[in-house]
């Protein structure tokens, strides 16, 4: 299964090492990276595998909230399915 | 990968325009639970509903949690309590006390089901049930109550109709002490569909399958922020941003549906693609009409509005579902939404235009207040009315009327939550309909029904 984490917010040094040091903690392999910079806002977007996951993904998702609130930015891990649906017929 | 400007889109429309899943309700079959008696009867409804059910709430959180999408409500609708009614006699509050509790036990806000078909006629256990309306909905706080009372291919009983003006009056009056609430679990229907998600409609019905998934979708605010895009555009265009835009929600409306369908071991039914407002700002059905260029909802034009917004929203989602049904369209609850409440205060927004409204719309009056002293038999005139609309345009058209006892019109009743606070309307009090609803018996179905 694949999810997409997303990250937005202002921008700031070692957003992408914080995040993706969860993602080594909880196992999660990082395929892709994509970042923009969207009406001042940055925006950052990874796309990773996590079969492998050694924590639940409820867990994986909490952790990656909770370092967005310490931030103060706006995390989400959200099923890749979703914009799939949305986006692609 | 998937584009960074679709992931910030569906981010946006969840985080900032209050798109969610309105409602995943599980549709069950109580027909192999009809007893001769009526404590083993509600024994068998406990025990089905906990057993198919007990999961629903769960499984509805983990596809929240891991979709990122919102999933506001799990709801179960069962088979017309009637229906069991007609097997054991005696009581039916009884029923209604055995779904509050498999309520509790499952935790889903609310089973629809204590309804009854009456369109042609009453049989048993119809009327003991629709006579029990209202102490049920007093001594239970999560279950809702629905009586179809008209269809096109049957005409409409205004035995009924003059019987249920009587009990959305005793309902409110049983209930006045926490604002009338029972009349916002009560609605009569005309052509009531089979397999609405929505509250306080839903029921299960008979042609289903015992267990059913069916999902209501949302997203008025992300209709009204799309037109907001598009200041100049002519109304062909703005039809084209509202049907893209409703094909998307429905898709994640599927997506979910399958989900949960799929993770319960039930069949999946239908994606009920509705625009369901809430009183939050941002989540209004009237500021969409209001963006396409209303001065406010209720003045003239405002039909016409809705009519293109309510075709265009099915046009978008019919292809994005490989099952639609329920009601699908626009809902307009006044005391749900926070444009229209604003409209009726203002008293831009009258109750006749609603009237017109509810010709275009998805289902029919919805959530209106109305004046303490407005008799049964005009209650009874506004159903009627109602249902003549539905009857004829062979759509769904519905009453959930709330008689505000002690108050007048232009004070407010409040509900809080979802089901908001509503404004009381004014209804035409000075000339009676006694007379017309008193002859009662049945008006013949139209010629629209004679189809074969």
């Amino acid at each position: 299964m694949k999810t997409v984490v997303s990250v937005i917010g202002k921008d700031a040094v070692g957003i992408i090492s914080k995040v993706s040091n969860i993602c080594a903690e909880c196992n999660a392999n990082i395929l892709d990276i994509t970042q923009s910079v969207l009406q001042d806002m940055f925006v950052m977007v990874m796309l990773t595998e996590i079969k492998e996951l050694n924590c639940s993904f409820a867990s994986f998702s909490d952790k990656m909230k909770a370092l967005g609130e310490q931030n103060n930015l706006d995390i989400r891990v959200m099923h890749e399915d979703i914009f799939n649906s949305m986006h692609r017929i | 990968m998937i584009n960074i400007k679709d992931i910030m889109e569906t981010i946006n429309m969840i985080s900032e325009e209050n798109l969610d899943i309105r409602t995943v309700t599980m549709g069950i079959s109580l027909l192999d639970c009809a007893d001769s008696d009526e404590d083993k009867a509600c024994e068998k409804i406990y025990n089905k509903i906990t057993r198919l059910a007990g999961n629903l709430v769960k499984v509805g959180e983990d596809i929240e949690r891991e979709f990122g999408i919102p999933i506001i409500n799990k709801r179960i609708s069962v088979t017309p309590i009637a229906m069991l009614v007609a097997s054991s006699g005696g009581n039916p509050v009884k029923y209604a006390k055995a779904l509050q509790k498999a309520a509790d036990a499952t935790g889903v806000n609310f089973i629809g089901g204590y309804s009854a078909l009456v369109h042609k006629g009453f049989s048993a256990g119809d009327e003991a049930l629709i006579r029990s309306i209202p102490e049920a909905l007093s001594v239970t706080s999560n279950i809702c109550s629905s009586v179809n009372i008209g269809s096109t291919k049957a005409g409409i009983n205004m035995d009924a109709v003059k019987l249920m003006g009587q009990i959305v009056r005793e309902t409110a009056e049983i209930t006045a002490d926490r604002d009338c609430i029972g009349c916002a679990k009560l609605v009569v229907f005309c052509n009531a569909v089979e397999d609405n998600p929505f509250m306080a409609g839903a029921f299960h019905g008979v042609g289903e399958p015992d267990c059913v998934i069916h999902v209501g979708v949302s997203g008025p605010g992300v209709v009204q922020a799309a037109l907001k895009k598009c200041p100049n555009g002519d109304l062909g265009q703005l039809a084209e941003i509202i049907k893209r835009t409703a094909f998307k929600i429905t898709r994640m409306g599927q997506l979910v549906g399958t989900e949960a369908s799929r993770r319960l071991g039930v069949p999946f039914g239908i994606v009920d693609l509705s625009l369901a407002p809430t009183p939050a700002i941002g989540d209004s059905v009237a500021h969409i009409l209001e963006e396409m260029g209303l001065e406010t909802c209720g003045t003239h034009g405002t039909t016409a509005a809705l009519a293109m917004l309510n075709d265009a929203v099915k046009k978008g989602g019919v292809m994005a579902s490989s099952y639609v049904g329920g009601l699908s369209g626009a809902f307009i609850p006044v005391s749900e939404d926070a444009g229209m409440i604003a409209a009726a205060i203002s008293g831009d927004l009258e109750l006749s235009k609603l009237e017109a409204m509810t010709a275009v719309c998805s289902v029919g009056l919805d959530m209106i207040a109305i004046p303490g002293e407005t008799p049964a038999e005009v209650i009874s005139a506004i159903i009627a009315d109602e249902a003549a609309i539905g009857m004829v345009n062979s759509k769904t058209t519905a009453v959930r009327v709330i008689p505000a006892i002690g108050k007048k019109a232009g004070e407010t009743l409040e509900f809080g939550g979802l089901l908001g606070s509503g404004p009381i309307m004014k209804v035409n009090l000075t000339k009676s309909p006694k007379k017309f609803i008193d002859r009662a018996g049945r008006i013949p179905a139209p010629m629209q029904s004679l189809k074969n």
